[in-house]
């Protein structure tokens, strides 16, 4: 599933605006399955580099190419914001809201919205607006949509800040069967325990640029970098 | 003070004694203005979505201009249109002048504006929200314009209402298109105006309280239709 979309590589790839440098020069290769994780200090650049990566920020300079056309690729991909965007619909509306754009049938794109309404633990809550959801709720409802459409890779920003520990175990649960069923995931986040449990392999940014690249056994038991070890270690690293 | 109390009486007395003249040409105003609604929505909407979802070129100043012309004066409107469907006119030959298709046509020139930039206000402000959530779905424009007005209908109904009442409180311009001719282009609007002009004032202020009246039920009745006040609805 992954092969027609990856390897990805990122080649020199800067982000600017207003003239300031937001990332880069990045050279970054993604390939193989399981989770990514992007780790580093506030500012380091992780959602502009999934954002770019996404196309949602436009490269000032450099490329990144992916196995397969660009526009193509961008198709094969979904997005979860920090904070999810919900639309002013229903949650079964907003589940079969992708499917629908895909031009699957609405009967069809309304029992799959149900499935997965049950799968995430909203069943029976279905008509009930998403904007009046729970912040743990919204951001499940945002992976589901997310993942309705069965992407080959999933970009989410930090899917559990300011969540409580039952709704990240919920969370986490949803991305370990999404690795499982073929999905290739980035995620940038905050939280190292998320990212050791998690984690296939980790890349470290550090003021815009990757910084380390490595297996997350590796990474966490010998981070080959002084910045990377004192940011594992609780440092303060700029 | 008393012209007031004779106008609520006469308003009153035209309601409870079923005046047909009243009925009719109350009618023909809500016939005229929610024709113009509709042909003004389904062009004012569909723009202001665009407005909101496109950038090019010229898009600050189309915004700009659409602004300005919410302000559009309609005795001028009603010459253009005068002139433009008069015998001698381009247009004369549809053989339109002083019919309520001529009140319809500025109507809809006059309430376009108006709520293509309402409602272009309350979209611009959702798709900032929905921008990159729409873009990361590969939502295509027509797409992108399709949810901004489903998603933010409450607001267009907000929109429209206000051409609405733009439109049935319009006297200068259907008065020189529609020439006020009893029982064909005669409106409550232009009816106050004749009775205003022939010192019935206390008949004028009549008219007036049902035309408030009319324009209030008419607005209660699209919020009650579209329950806009329904308790989380959105």
């Amino acid at each position: 599933m992954v092969s027609a979309l990856l390897p990805m590589r990122a080649t020199g790839a800067c982000v600017h605006r207003r003239g300031k440098r937001l990332i880069g020069p990045v050279d970054l290769v993604l390939e193989g399955a399981g989770l990514t994780a992007l780790i580093g200090p506030n500012g380091a650049g992780k959602s502009t580099l999934l954002k770019a990566m996404h196309g949602l920020e436009r490269l000032s300079m450099g490329r990144i190419k992916w196995a397969c056309g660009a526009a193509q690729a961008q198709r094969a991909q979904a997005f979860v914001f920090q904070t999810p965007v919900m639309l002013r619909r229903s949650v079964l509306d907003n589940l079969a809201y992708p499917l629908r754009l895909h031009g699957t049938p609405r009967e069809a794109a309304r029992a799959a919205g149900v499935e997965w309404c049950e799968r995430i633990g909203l069943a029976g809550m279905e008509g009930r607006q998403a904007t009046v959801l729970s912040g743990g709720e919204k951001q499940k409802l945002a992976l589901a949509r997310a993942l309705i459409c069965a992407p080959q890779l999933l970009f989410l920003d930090e899917p559990s800040a300011s969540l409580d520990g039952r709704a990240t175990r919920e969370i986490e649960a949803l991305l370990r069967l999404a690795t499982q069923a073929g999905t290739r995931i980035v995620m940038a986040t905050h939280d190292m325990g998320q990212a050791r449990r998690l984690a296939r392999e980790v890349v470290f940014l550090r003021s815009g640029k990757v910084h380390e690249h490595a297996p997350a056994a590796e990474f966490f038991d010998a981070p080959s970098t002084d910045a990377a070890a004192a940011f594992l270690a609780g440092d303060i690293v700029d | 003070m008393n012209d007031l109390w004779e106008g609520l009486w006469q308003a009153a007395r035209l309601v409870l004694s079923l005046d047909a003249d009243l009925y009719e040409i109350a009618a023909r105003s809500l016939r005229v203005t929610l024709s113009a609604l509709v042909i003004a929505c389904a062009i004012a909407l569909p723009l202001a979505a665009f407005l909101a979802v496109q950038r090019f070129r010229w898009r600050r100043a189309t915004i700009a201009i659409l602004n300005a012309l919410m302000g559009l004066p309609p005795v001028v409107v009603g010459l253009v249109v005068y002139v433009m469907l008069s015998r001698s006119g381009p247009l004369g030959v549809l053989g339109l002048l002083f019919t309520p298709t001529a009140m319809v046509v500025a109507q809809v020139i006059i309430i376009v504006p108006l709520i293509a930039s309402i409602a272009h206000q309350s979209l611009r402000e959702l798709w900032a929200e929905y921008h990159d959530l729409l873009i990361s779905m590969n939502a295509g424009r027509m797409q992108r314009i399709a949810t901004l007005l489903w998603d933010g209908r409450r607001a267009l109904l907000t929109a429209a209402l206000a051409g609405f009442g733009r439109g049935v409180g319009e006297v200068g311009a259907i008065m020189i298109v529609g020439g006020n001719i009893d029982h064909l282009t005669r409106v409550m609007t232009t009816a106050i105006a004749l009775e205003t002009g022939k010192g019935n004032f206390a008949l004028a202020l009549g008219l007036g309280f049902v035309l408030i009246a009319l324009s209030v039920m008419v607005n209660l009745a699209i919020h009650w239709l579209s329950r806009t006040e329904t308790g989380g609805r959105w």
